[in-house]
């Protein structure tokens, strides 16, 4: 089986490794870099809980291949904890129980913020589209979108 | 019950404030812990060869080219798990009269379902372990196959369990009053309709997963499971493989979801445990999603005909069904795949004052994955049944749906009394929830606005469901059957040197906010601040045995243990307080972390803990304290504890697509005290969601053959957030005299009552159209077809 050496910068940190070219980004965080905030829901790119930020742009991790992510820089759901950026939605979501199980929950965080931060607005239809390529299958979605519009409506950003 | 009532009034009670959940915290940041994200040293991983068709003789299994494959460790087959494995057999004795056939976690001679699992491949990585999976030669002789339930009892139907000569698995038969005499009257009006319910599925967004490690110098099995009921799979496993129960240890830390799905014995699983011991190693299955539709339990599969007696009044004279389920090919391990069809029985007309009621019910045996115990058991057809022909008679008789309720609905004052097929009901309130939920969702100008539309062309329907929910339930539900689930809980509160309390229960946190509502009444009772409160749940080698998370139970009777144990602890320290600051206990309380009396804060917690644990010289000699209290408790004098609640559906029906949008949902819910109101609400309204799935979008969607047709998420529709509306949920709270908390239980109720509300929404946007629709989901194309334009 082919395989490549790679070295993708994970929350700042660089990690090389040599995989196989099959395996894909989230497998990559979760197993060689150990971070298993990043949750594997369907292998195909539908439910997003492995979305993961890539060079600034969320990305479903079951779709990418590691090899692809060679050189990139990637945020995940420690990264965000640690550095303290989405401070303000994680703090809204808990408030609203935004979350039940949590393991849609990284996912849902990186497109919440992906909303807030690109200047989204309060508006409930428009918060409800743009989180509809994430699965939670426990909350309905009403607190989600409770939790992102009361930091839009905050004003100080995520 | 009598009890401590004042822990309601005092100051930092807790119970019955919306107290954030601690727990979120970590899984917030990244730090939860899910059973796929442990690693242990020389863990292999476990992929699975499972049957490809609904029915087939397994002729041989070549496994030599996968044991050859890279990586592979071992591979099993159910030969080489005979003797390793005890069958099982998913029966109840209290439901009498149902079979099932002795079951192996590998088919050993026959497949009897698309997805049963043949062969499991053990290798370093699970890629290695696919594709060596891949390589397994199975010779197999697919033969005709029982798939359909409605024509799986037809004589020349093929008999998927030859001993048993049909297919049929139980049936059960209530009859009350006299059903056939009241249909004969000739003031009645009759309405008969055939429902039918697809099969629909939990699609947990974590899958199912399980770590085995199997330590042999100790024969002692721990088995990292993400499941509701610790101590049930503890007795499963070491019954099955031949391990001393205590030396048995089942944890279950985070759970990614789980709604029932993740409550039963799975063959995959069962081969997890079986494959650690055999080989000394720990073994990881985590099911893919294309796994987990194939063999993560289906619910509901019913078809049901139907018909209903009213009176000029409005009042059901008389309510006859038959329900036909189809469950696979055997009742599901321990809990039985029969309770579905029983609860059917039970639940139909229960809100409603009814005289005569015929219920029959069949489960049969068929060729595809198996039905069992899922979110709001029976209830989502119970109330669809009851509710929907009331309806459809409504419409019939011209009669407002909600004044035909009111004539209907038991008085909130007639309690304590039964229902037509038995149950015992208490503490109930159908007519004051129906009347908040006509206040909240503004009745008359919705149904003014609705025929303004209409004569636009524009079609809004309304429909409601008066429902009951099974919750708390008592030894009747399974232990009396003879299984393994345990239905009291108990709770432990530990007083630490620091002052803080260390707490533990026997049910089990999936997300819900068992932990934080624990928590809340542990503090409260005992009377710390709630940051001074550590939970421990779901490990069988610390917390006190019980039966876990189940049929809404957790609040009811997990809260009331932890309420007693809070409550014997503090009578316990005031004890030992009353002796180091000679007073009378009964002048001293216990509030914010010290020891109070009238003047006010006499000895912190911590002073006092560490007198008792460190220099208990300074104690007289006589008293013994004792800084840890267990309580256990069970629910005794009813079956089950009833809740009832009201909602409402508001929907428009494209009907040029056949598009139903859900435009308002209401919800009135009386689940007695409730402990958290922000958690509740998000139950009810996270149950509501799944109802609405079940309604218009999710379905296990089989060819003749049984070949499940959509097992990708892309291809098995559930709830998106665009889709679905903000749900309104009011309270009404009659506690349970049942229990001093009061709680009864709250997680089901939105998937019980939230299709038939639903389906009787449609149903009023279409009778305009001269068109009904009986089936769930409601689907565009039903639509379009019941429309007559496809």
């Amino acid at each position: 089986m082919t395989t490549h050496d790679i070295t993708i910068t994970i929350n700042g940190e660089a990690i090389t490794a040599t995989v196989p070219a099959r395996r894909n980004l989230v497998d990559f965080i979760r197993q060689e870099a150990g971070l298993t905030g990043s949750h594997v829901g369907c292998e195909h790119g539908v439910c997003g809980a492995c979305t993961v930020e890539v060079n600034g742009t969320p990305v479903r991790g079951c779709l990418m291949l590691a090899v692809q992510a060679d050189g990139a820089h990637v945020t995940t759901v420690e990264g965000l904890a640690d550095t303290g950026r989405g401070h303000r939605l994680r703090a809204a979501f808990q408030t609203h129980n935004a979350l039940q199980c949590g393991f849609c929950t990284p996912g849902m965080l990186a497109s919440a913020l992906e909303y807030v931060e690109g200047g989204g607005t309060a508006d409930r239809t428009a918060i409800r589209e743009h989180i509809s390529g994430n699965y939670c299958r426990c909350t309905g979605y009403q607190a989600i979108v409770d939790a992102i519009v009361e930091v839009i409506e905050t004003g100080e950003g995520a | 019950m009598t009890g401590p009532a004042l822990i309601f009034d005092k100051p930092n009670a807790y119970i019955g404030q919306s107290t954030p959940r601690a727990d979120t915290n970590r899984l917030l940041e990244g730090r939860g812990r899910f059973v796929d994200d442990i690693q242990l040293p020389r863990m292999l991983h476990a992929a699975f060869l499972r049957s490809p068709y609904a029915h087939a003789e397994i002729r041989g299994l070549d496994t030599s080219a996968a044991k050859a494959a890279p990586g592979v460790v071992r591979v099993l087959t159910g030969a080489d798990l005979e003797g390793v494995v005890e069958p099982y057999v998913g029966v109840l004795t209290h439901l009498k009269g149902l079979r099932s056939a002795p079951q192996m976690p590998l088919a050993v001679d026959r497949a009897r379902w698309q997805g049963e699992p043949l062969a499991m491949v053990l290798a370093r990585s699970r890629a290695e372990a696919e594709d060596a999976a891949a390589l397994i030669e199975a010779d197999l002789d697919p033969i005709p196959a029982a798939c359909d339930a409605e024509t799986a009892l037809d004589p020349d139907a093929p008999v998927i369990h030859p001993e048993f000569g049909s297919n049929l698995a139980w049936e059960r038969l209530v009859d009350v009053g006299d059903v056939d005499a009241a249909f004969a009257r000739d003031d009645v009006q009759v309405v008969s309709r055939t429902l039918r319910f697809g099969r629909h599925t939990g699609v947990t967004l974590e899958t199912r997963a399980a770590v085995a490690e199997y330590d042999p110098s100790e024969d002692r099995l721990t088995f990292h499971y993400s499941g509701q009921a610790p101590h049930m799979m503890q007795f499963i496993f070491a019954k099955h493989l031949g391990l001393a129960e205590e030396n048995v240890r089942v944890v279950a830390n985070d759970v990614g979801g789980s709604f029932g799905i993740k409550i039963h014995t799975y063959g995959d699983e069962v081969a997890t445990a079986a494959a650690a011991k055999l080989l000394g190693r720990p073994v990881k299955f985590v099911a893919d999603r294309y796994e987990s539709f194939l063999s993560d339990i289906h619910a509901r599969d019913h078809v049901v005909e139907a018909r209903m007696a009213v009176d000029k009044a409005g009042k059901i004279v008389a309510l006859d069904f038959d329900d036909l389920t189809g469950i696979g090919p055997y009742s599901m391990y321990p809990r039985t795949s029969a309770i579905e069809a029983n609860q059917v029985l039970n639940l139909t007309g229960a809100p409603y004052d009814l005289e005569n009621y015929r219920a029959r019910g069949r489960v049969v045996f068929q060729n595809k994955n198996m039905m069992c115990q899922y979110r709001a058991v029976g209830h989502p057809i119970a109330m669809a049944i009851c509710d929907g022909l009331l309806e459809d008679a409504a419409a019939k008789i011209g009669m407002d749906v909600v004044e035909m309720r009111r004539v209907n609905l038991m008085r909130d004052d007639s309690y304590p009394r039964a229902s037509a097929s038995g149950m015992k009901l208490d503490d109930l309130s159908h007519q004051k929830a129906l009347n908040v939920l006509v206040e909240t969702m503004g009745y008359d100008a919705l149904r003014a606005e609705q025929a303004e539309l209409r004569a636009r062309g524009v079609y809004r329907g309304i429909g409601f469901v008066s429902m009951v929910e099974v919750t708390n339930p008592s030894p009747m539900f399974y232990g009396i059957g003879g299984a393994p689930i345990a239905s009291q809980d108990g709770a432990t509160v530990r007083l630490d040197a620091g002052g803080g309390l260390r707490v533990s229960s026997s049910v089990t946190e999936q997300g819900q906010g068992t932990n934080a509502i624990l928590a809340q009444i542990a503090a409260g009772v005992f009377g710390v601040p709630i940051e001074r409160v550590t939970v421990t749940t779901g490990d069988t080698d610390t917390v006190p045995y019980g039966g876990g998370t189940w049929a809404s139970r957790g609040a009811g009777i997990g809260g009331e243990a932890m309420l007693q144990a809070a409550h014997a602890l503090k009578e316990q320290v005031l004890e030992v307080a009353a002796v180091m600051l000679q007073s009378d206990a009964a002048t001293l309380d216990i509030q914010n972390g010290s020891v109070v009396d009238g003047s006010g804060a006499r000895m912190t917690l911590s002073d006092l803990a560490r007198t008792v644990y460190y220099r208990g010289n300074e104690l007289p000699s006589d008293l013994k304290p004792e800084l840890i209290a267990t309580r256990h408790y069970r629910v005794t004098d009813f079956p089950f504890v009833f809740t009832n609640g009201a909602m409402a559906a508001h929907v428009e029906v494209d009907t040029e697509t056949g598009l139903v949008k859900v435009l308002n949902f209401w919800a009135v819910e009386d689940c007695g005290r409730v402990i958290n109101p922000k958690l509740v609400d998000e139950q009810v309204r996270g149950g509501v969601v799944q109802g609405i799935g079940g309604a218009l979008y999710e379905e296990c969607i089989y060819s003749e053959d049984g070949q499940l047709m959509n097992a990708t998420m892309a291809d098995y529709l559930v709830p998106m957030a665009v889709e679905m509306p903000d749900i309104v949920v009011r309270h009404v709270e009659t506690p349970t005299k049942t229990s001093v908390l009061g709680a009864k239980g709250a997680g089901e109720a939105g998937t019980g009552g939230a299709p038939a509300a639903v389906m009787n929404a449609v149903n009023d946007a279409l009778r305009p159209l001269g068109a009904t629709l009986w089936q769930m989901p409601m689907t565009p194309e039903r639509i379009l077809k019941a429309l007559g334009k496809v």
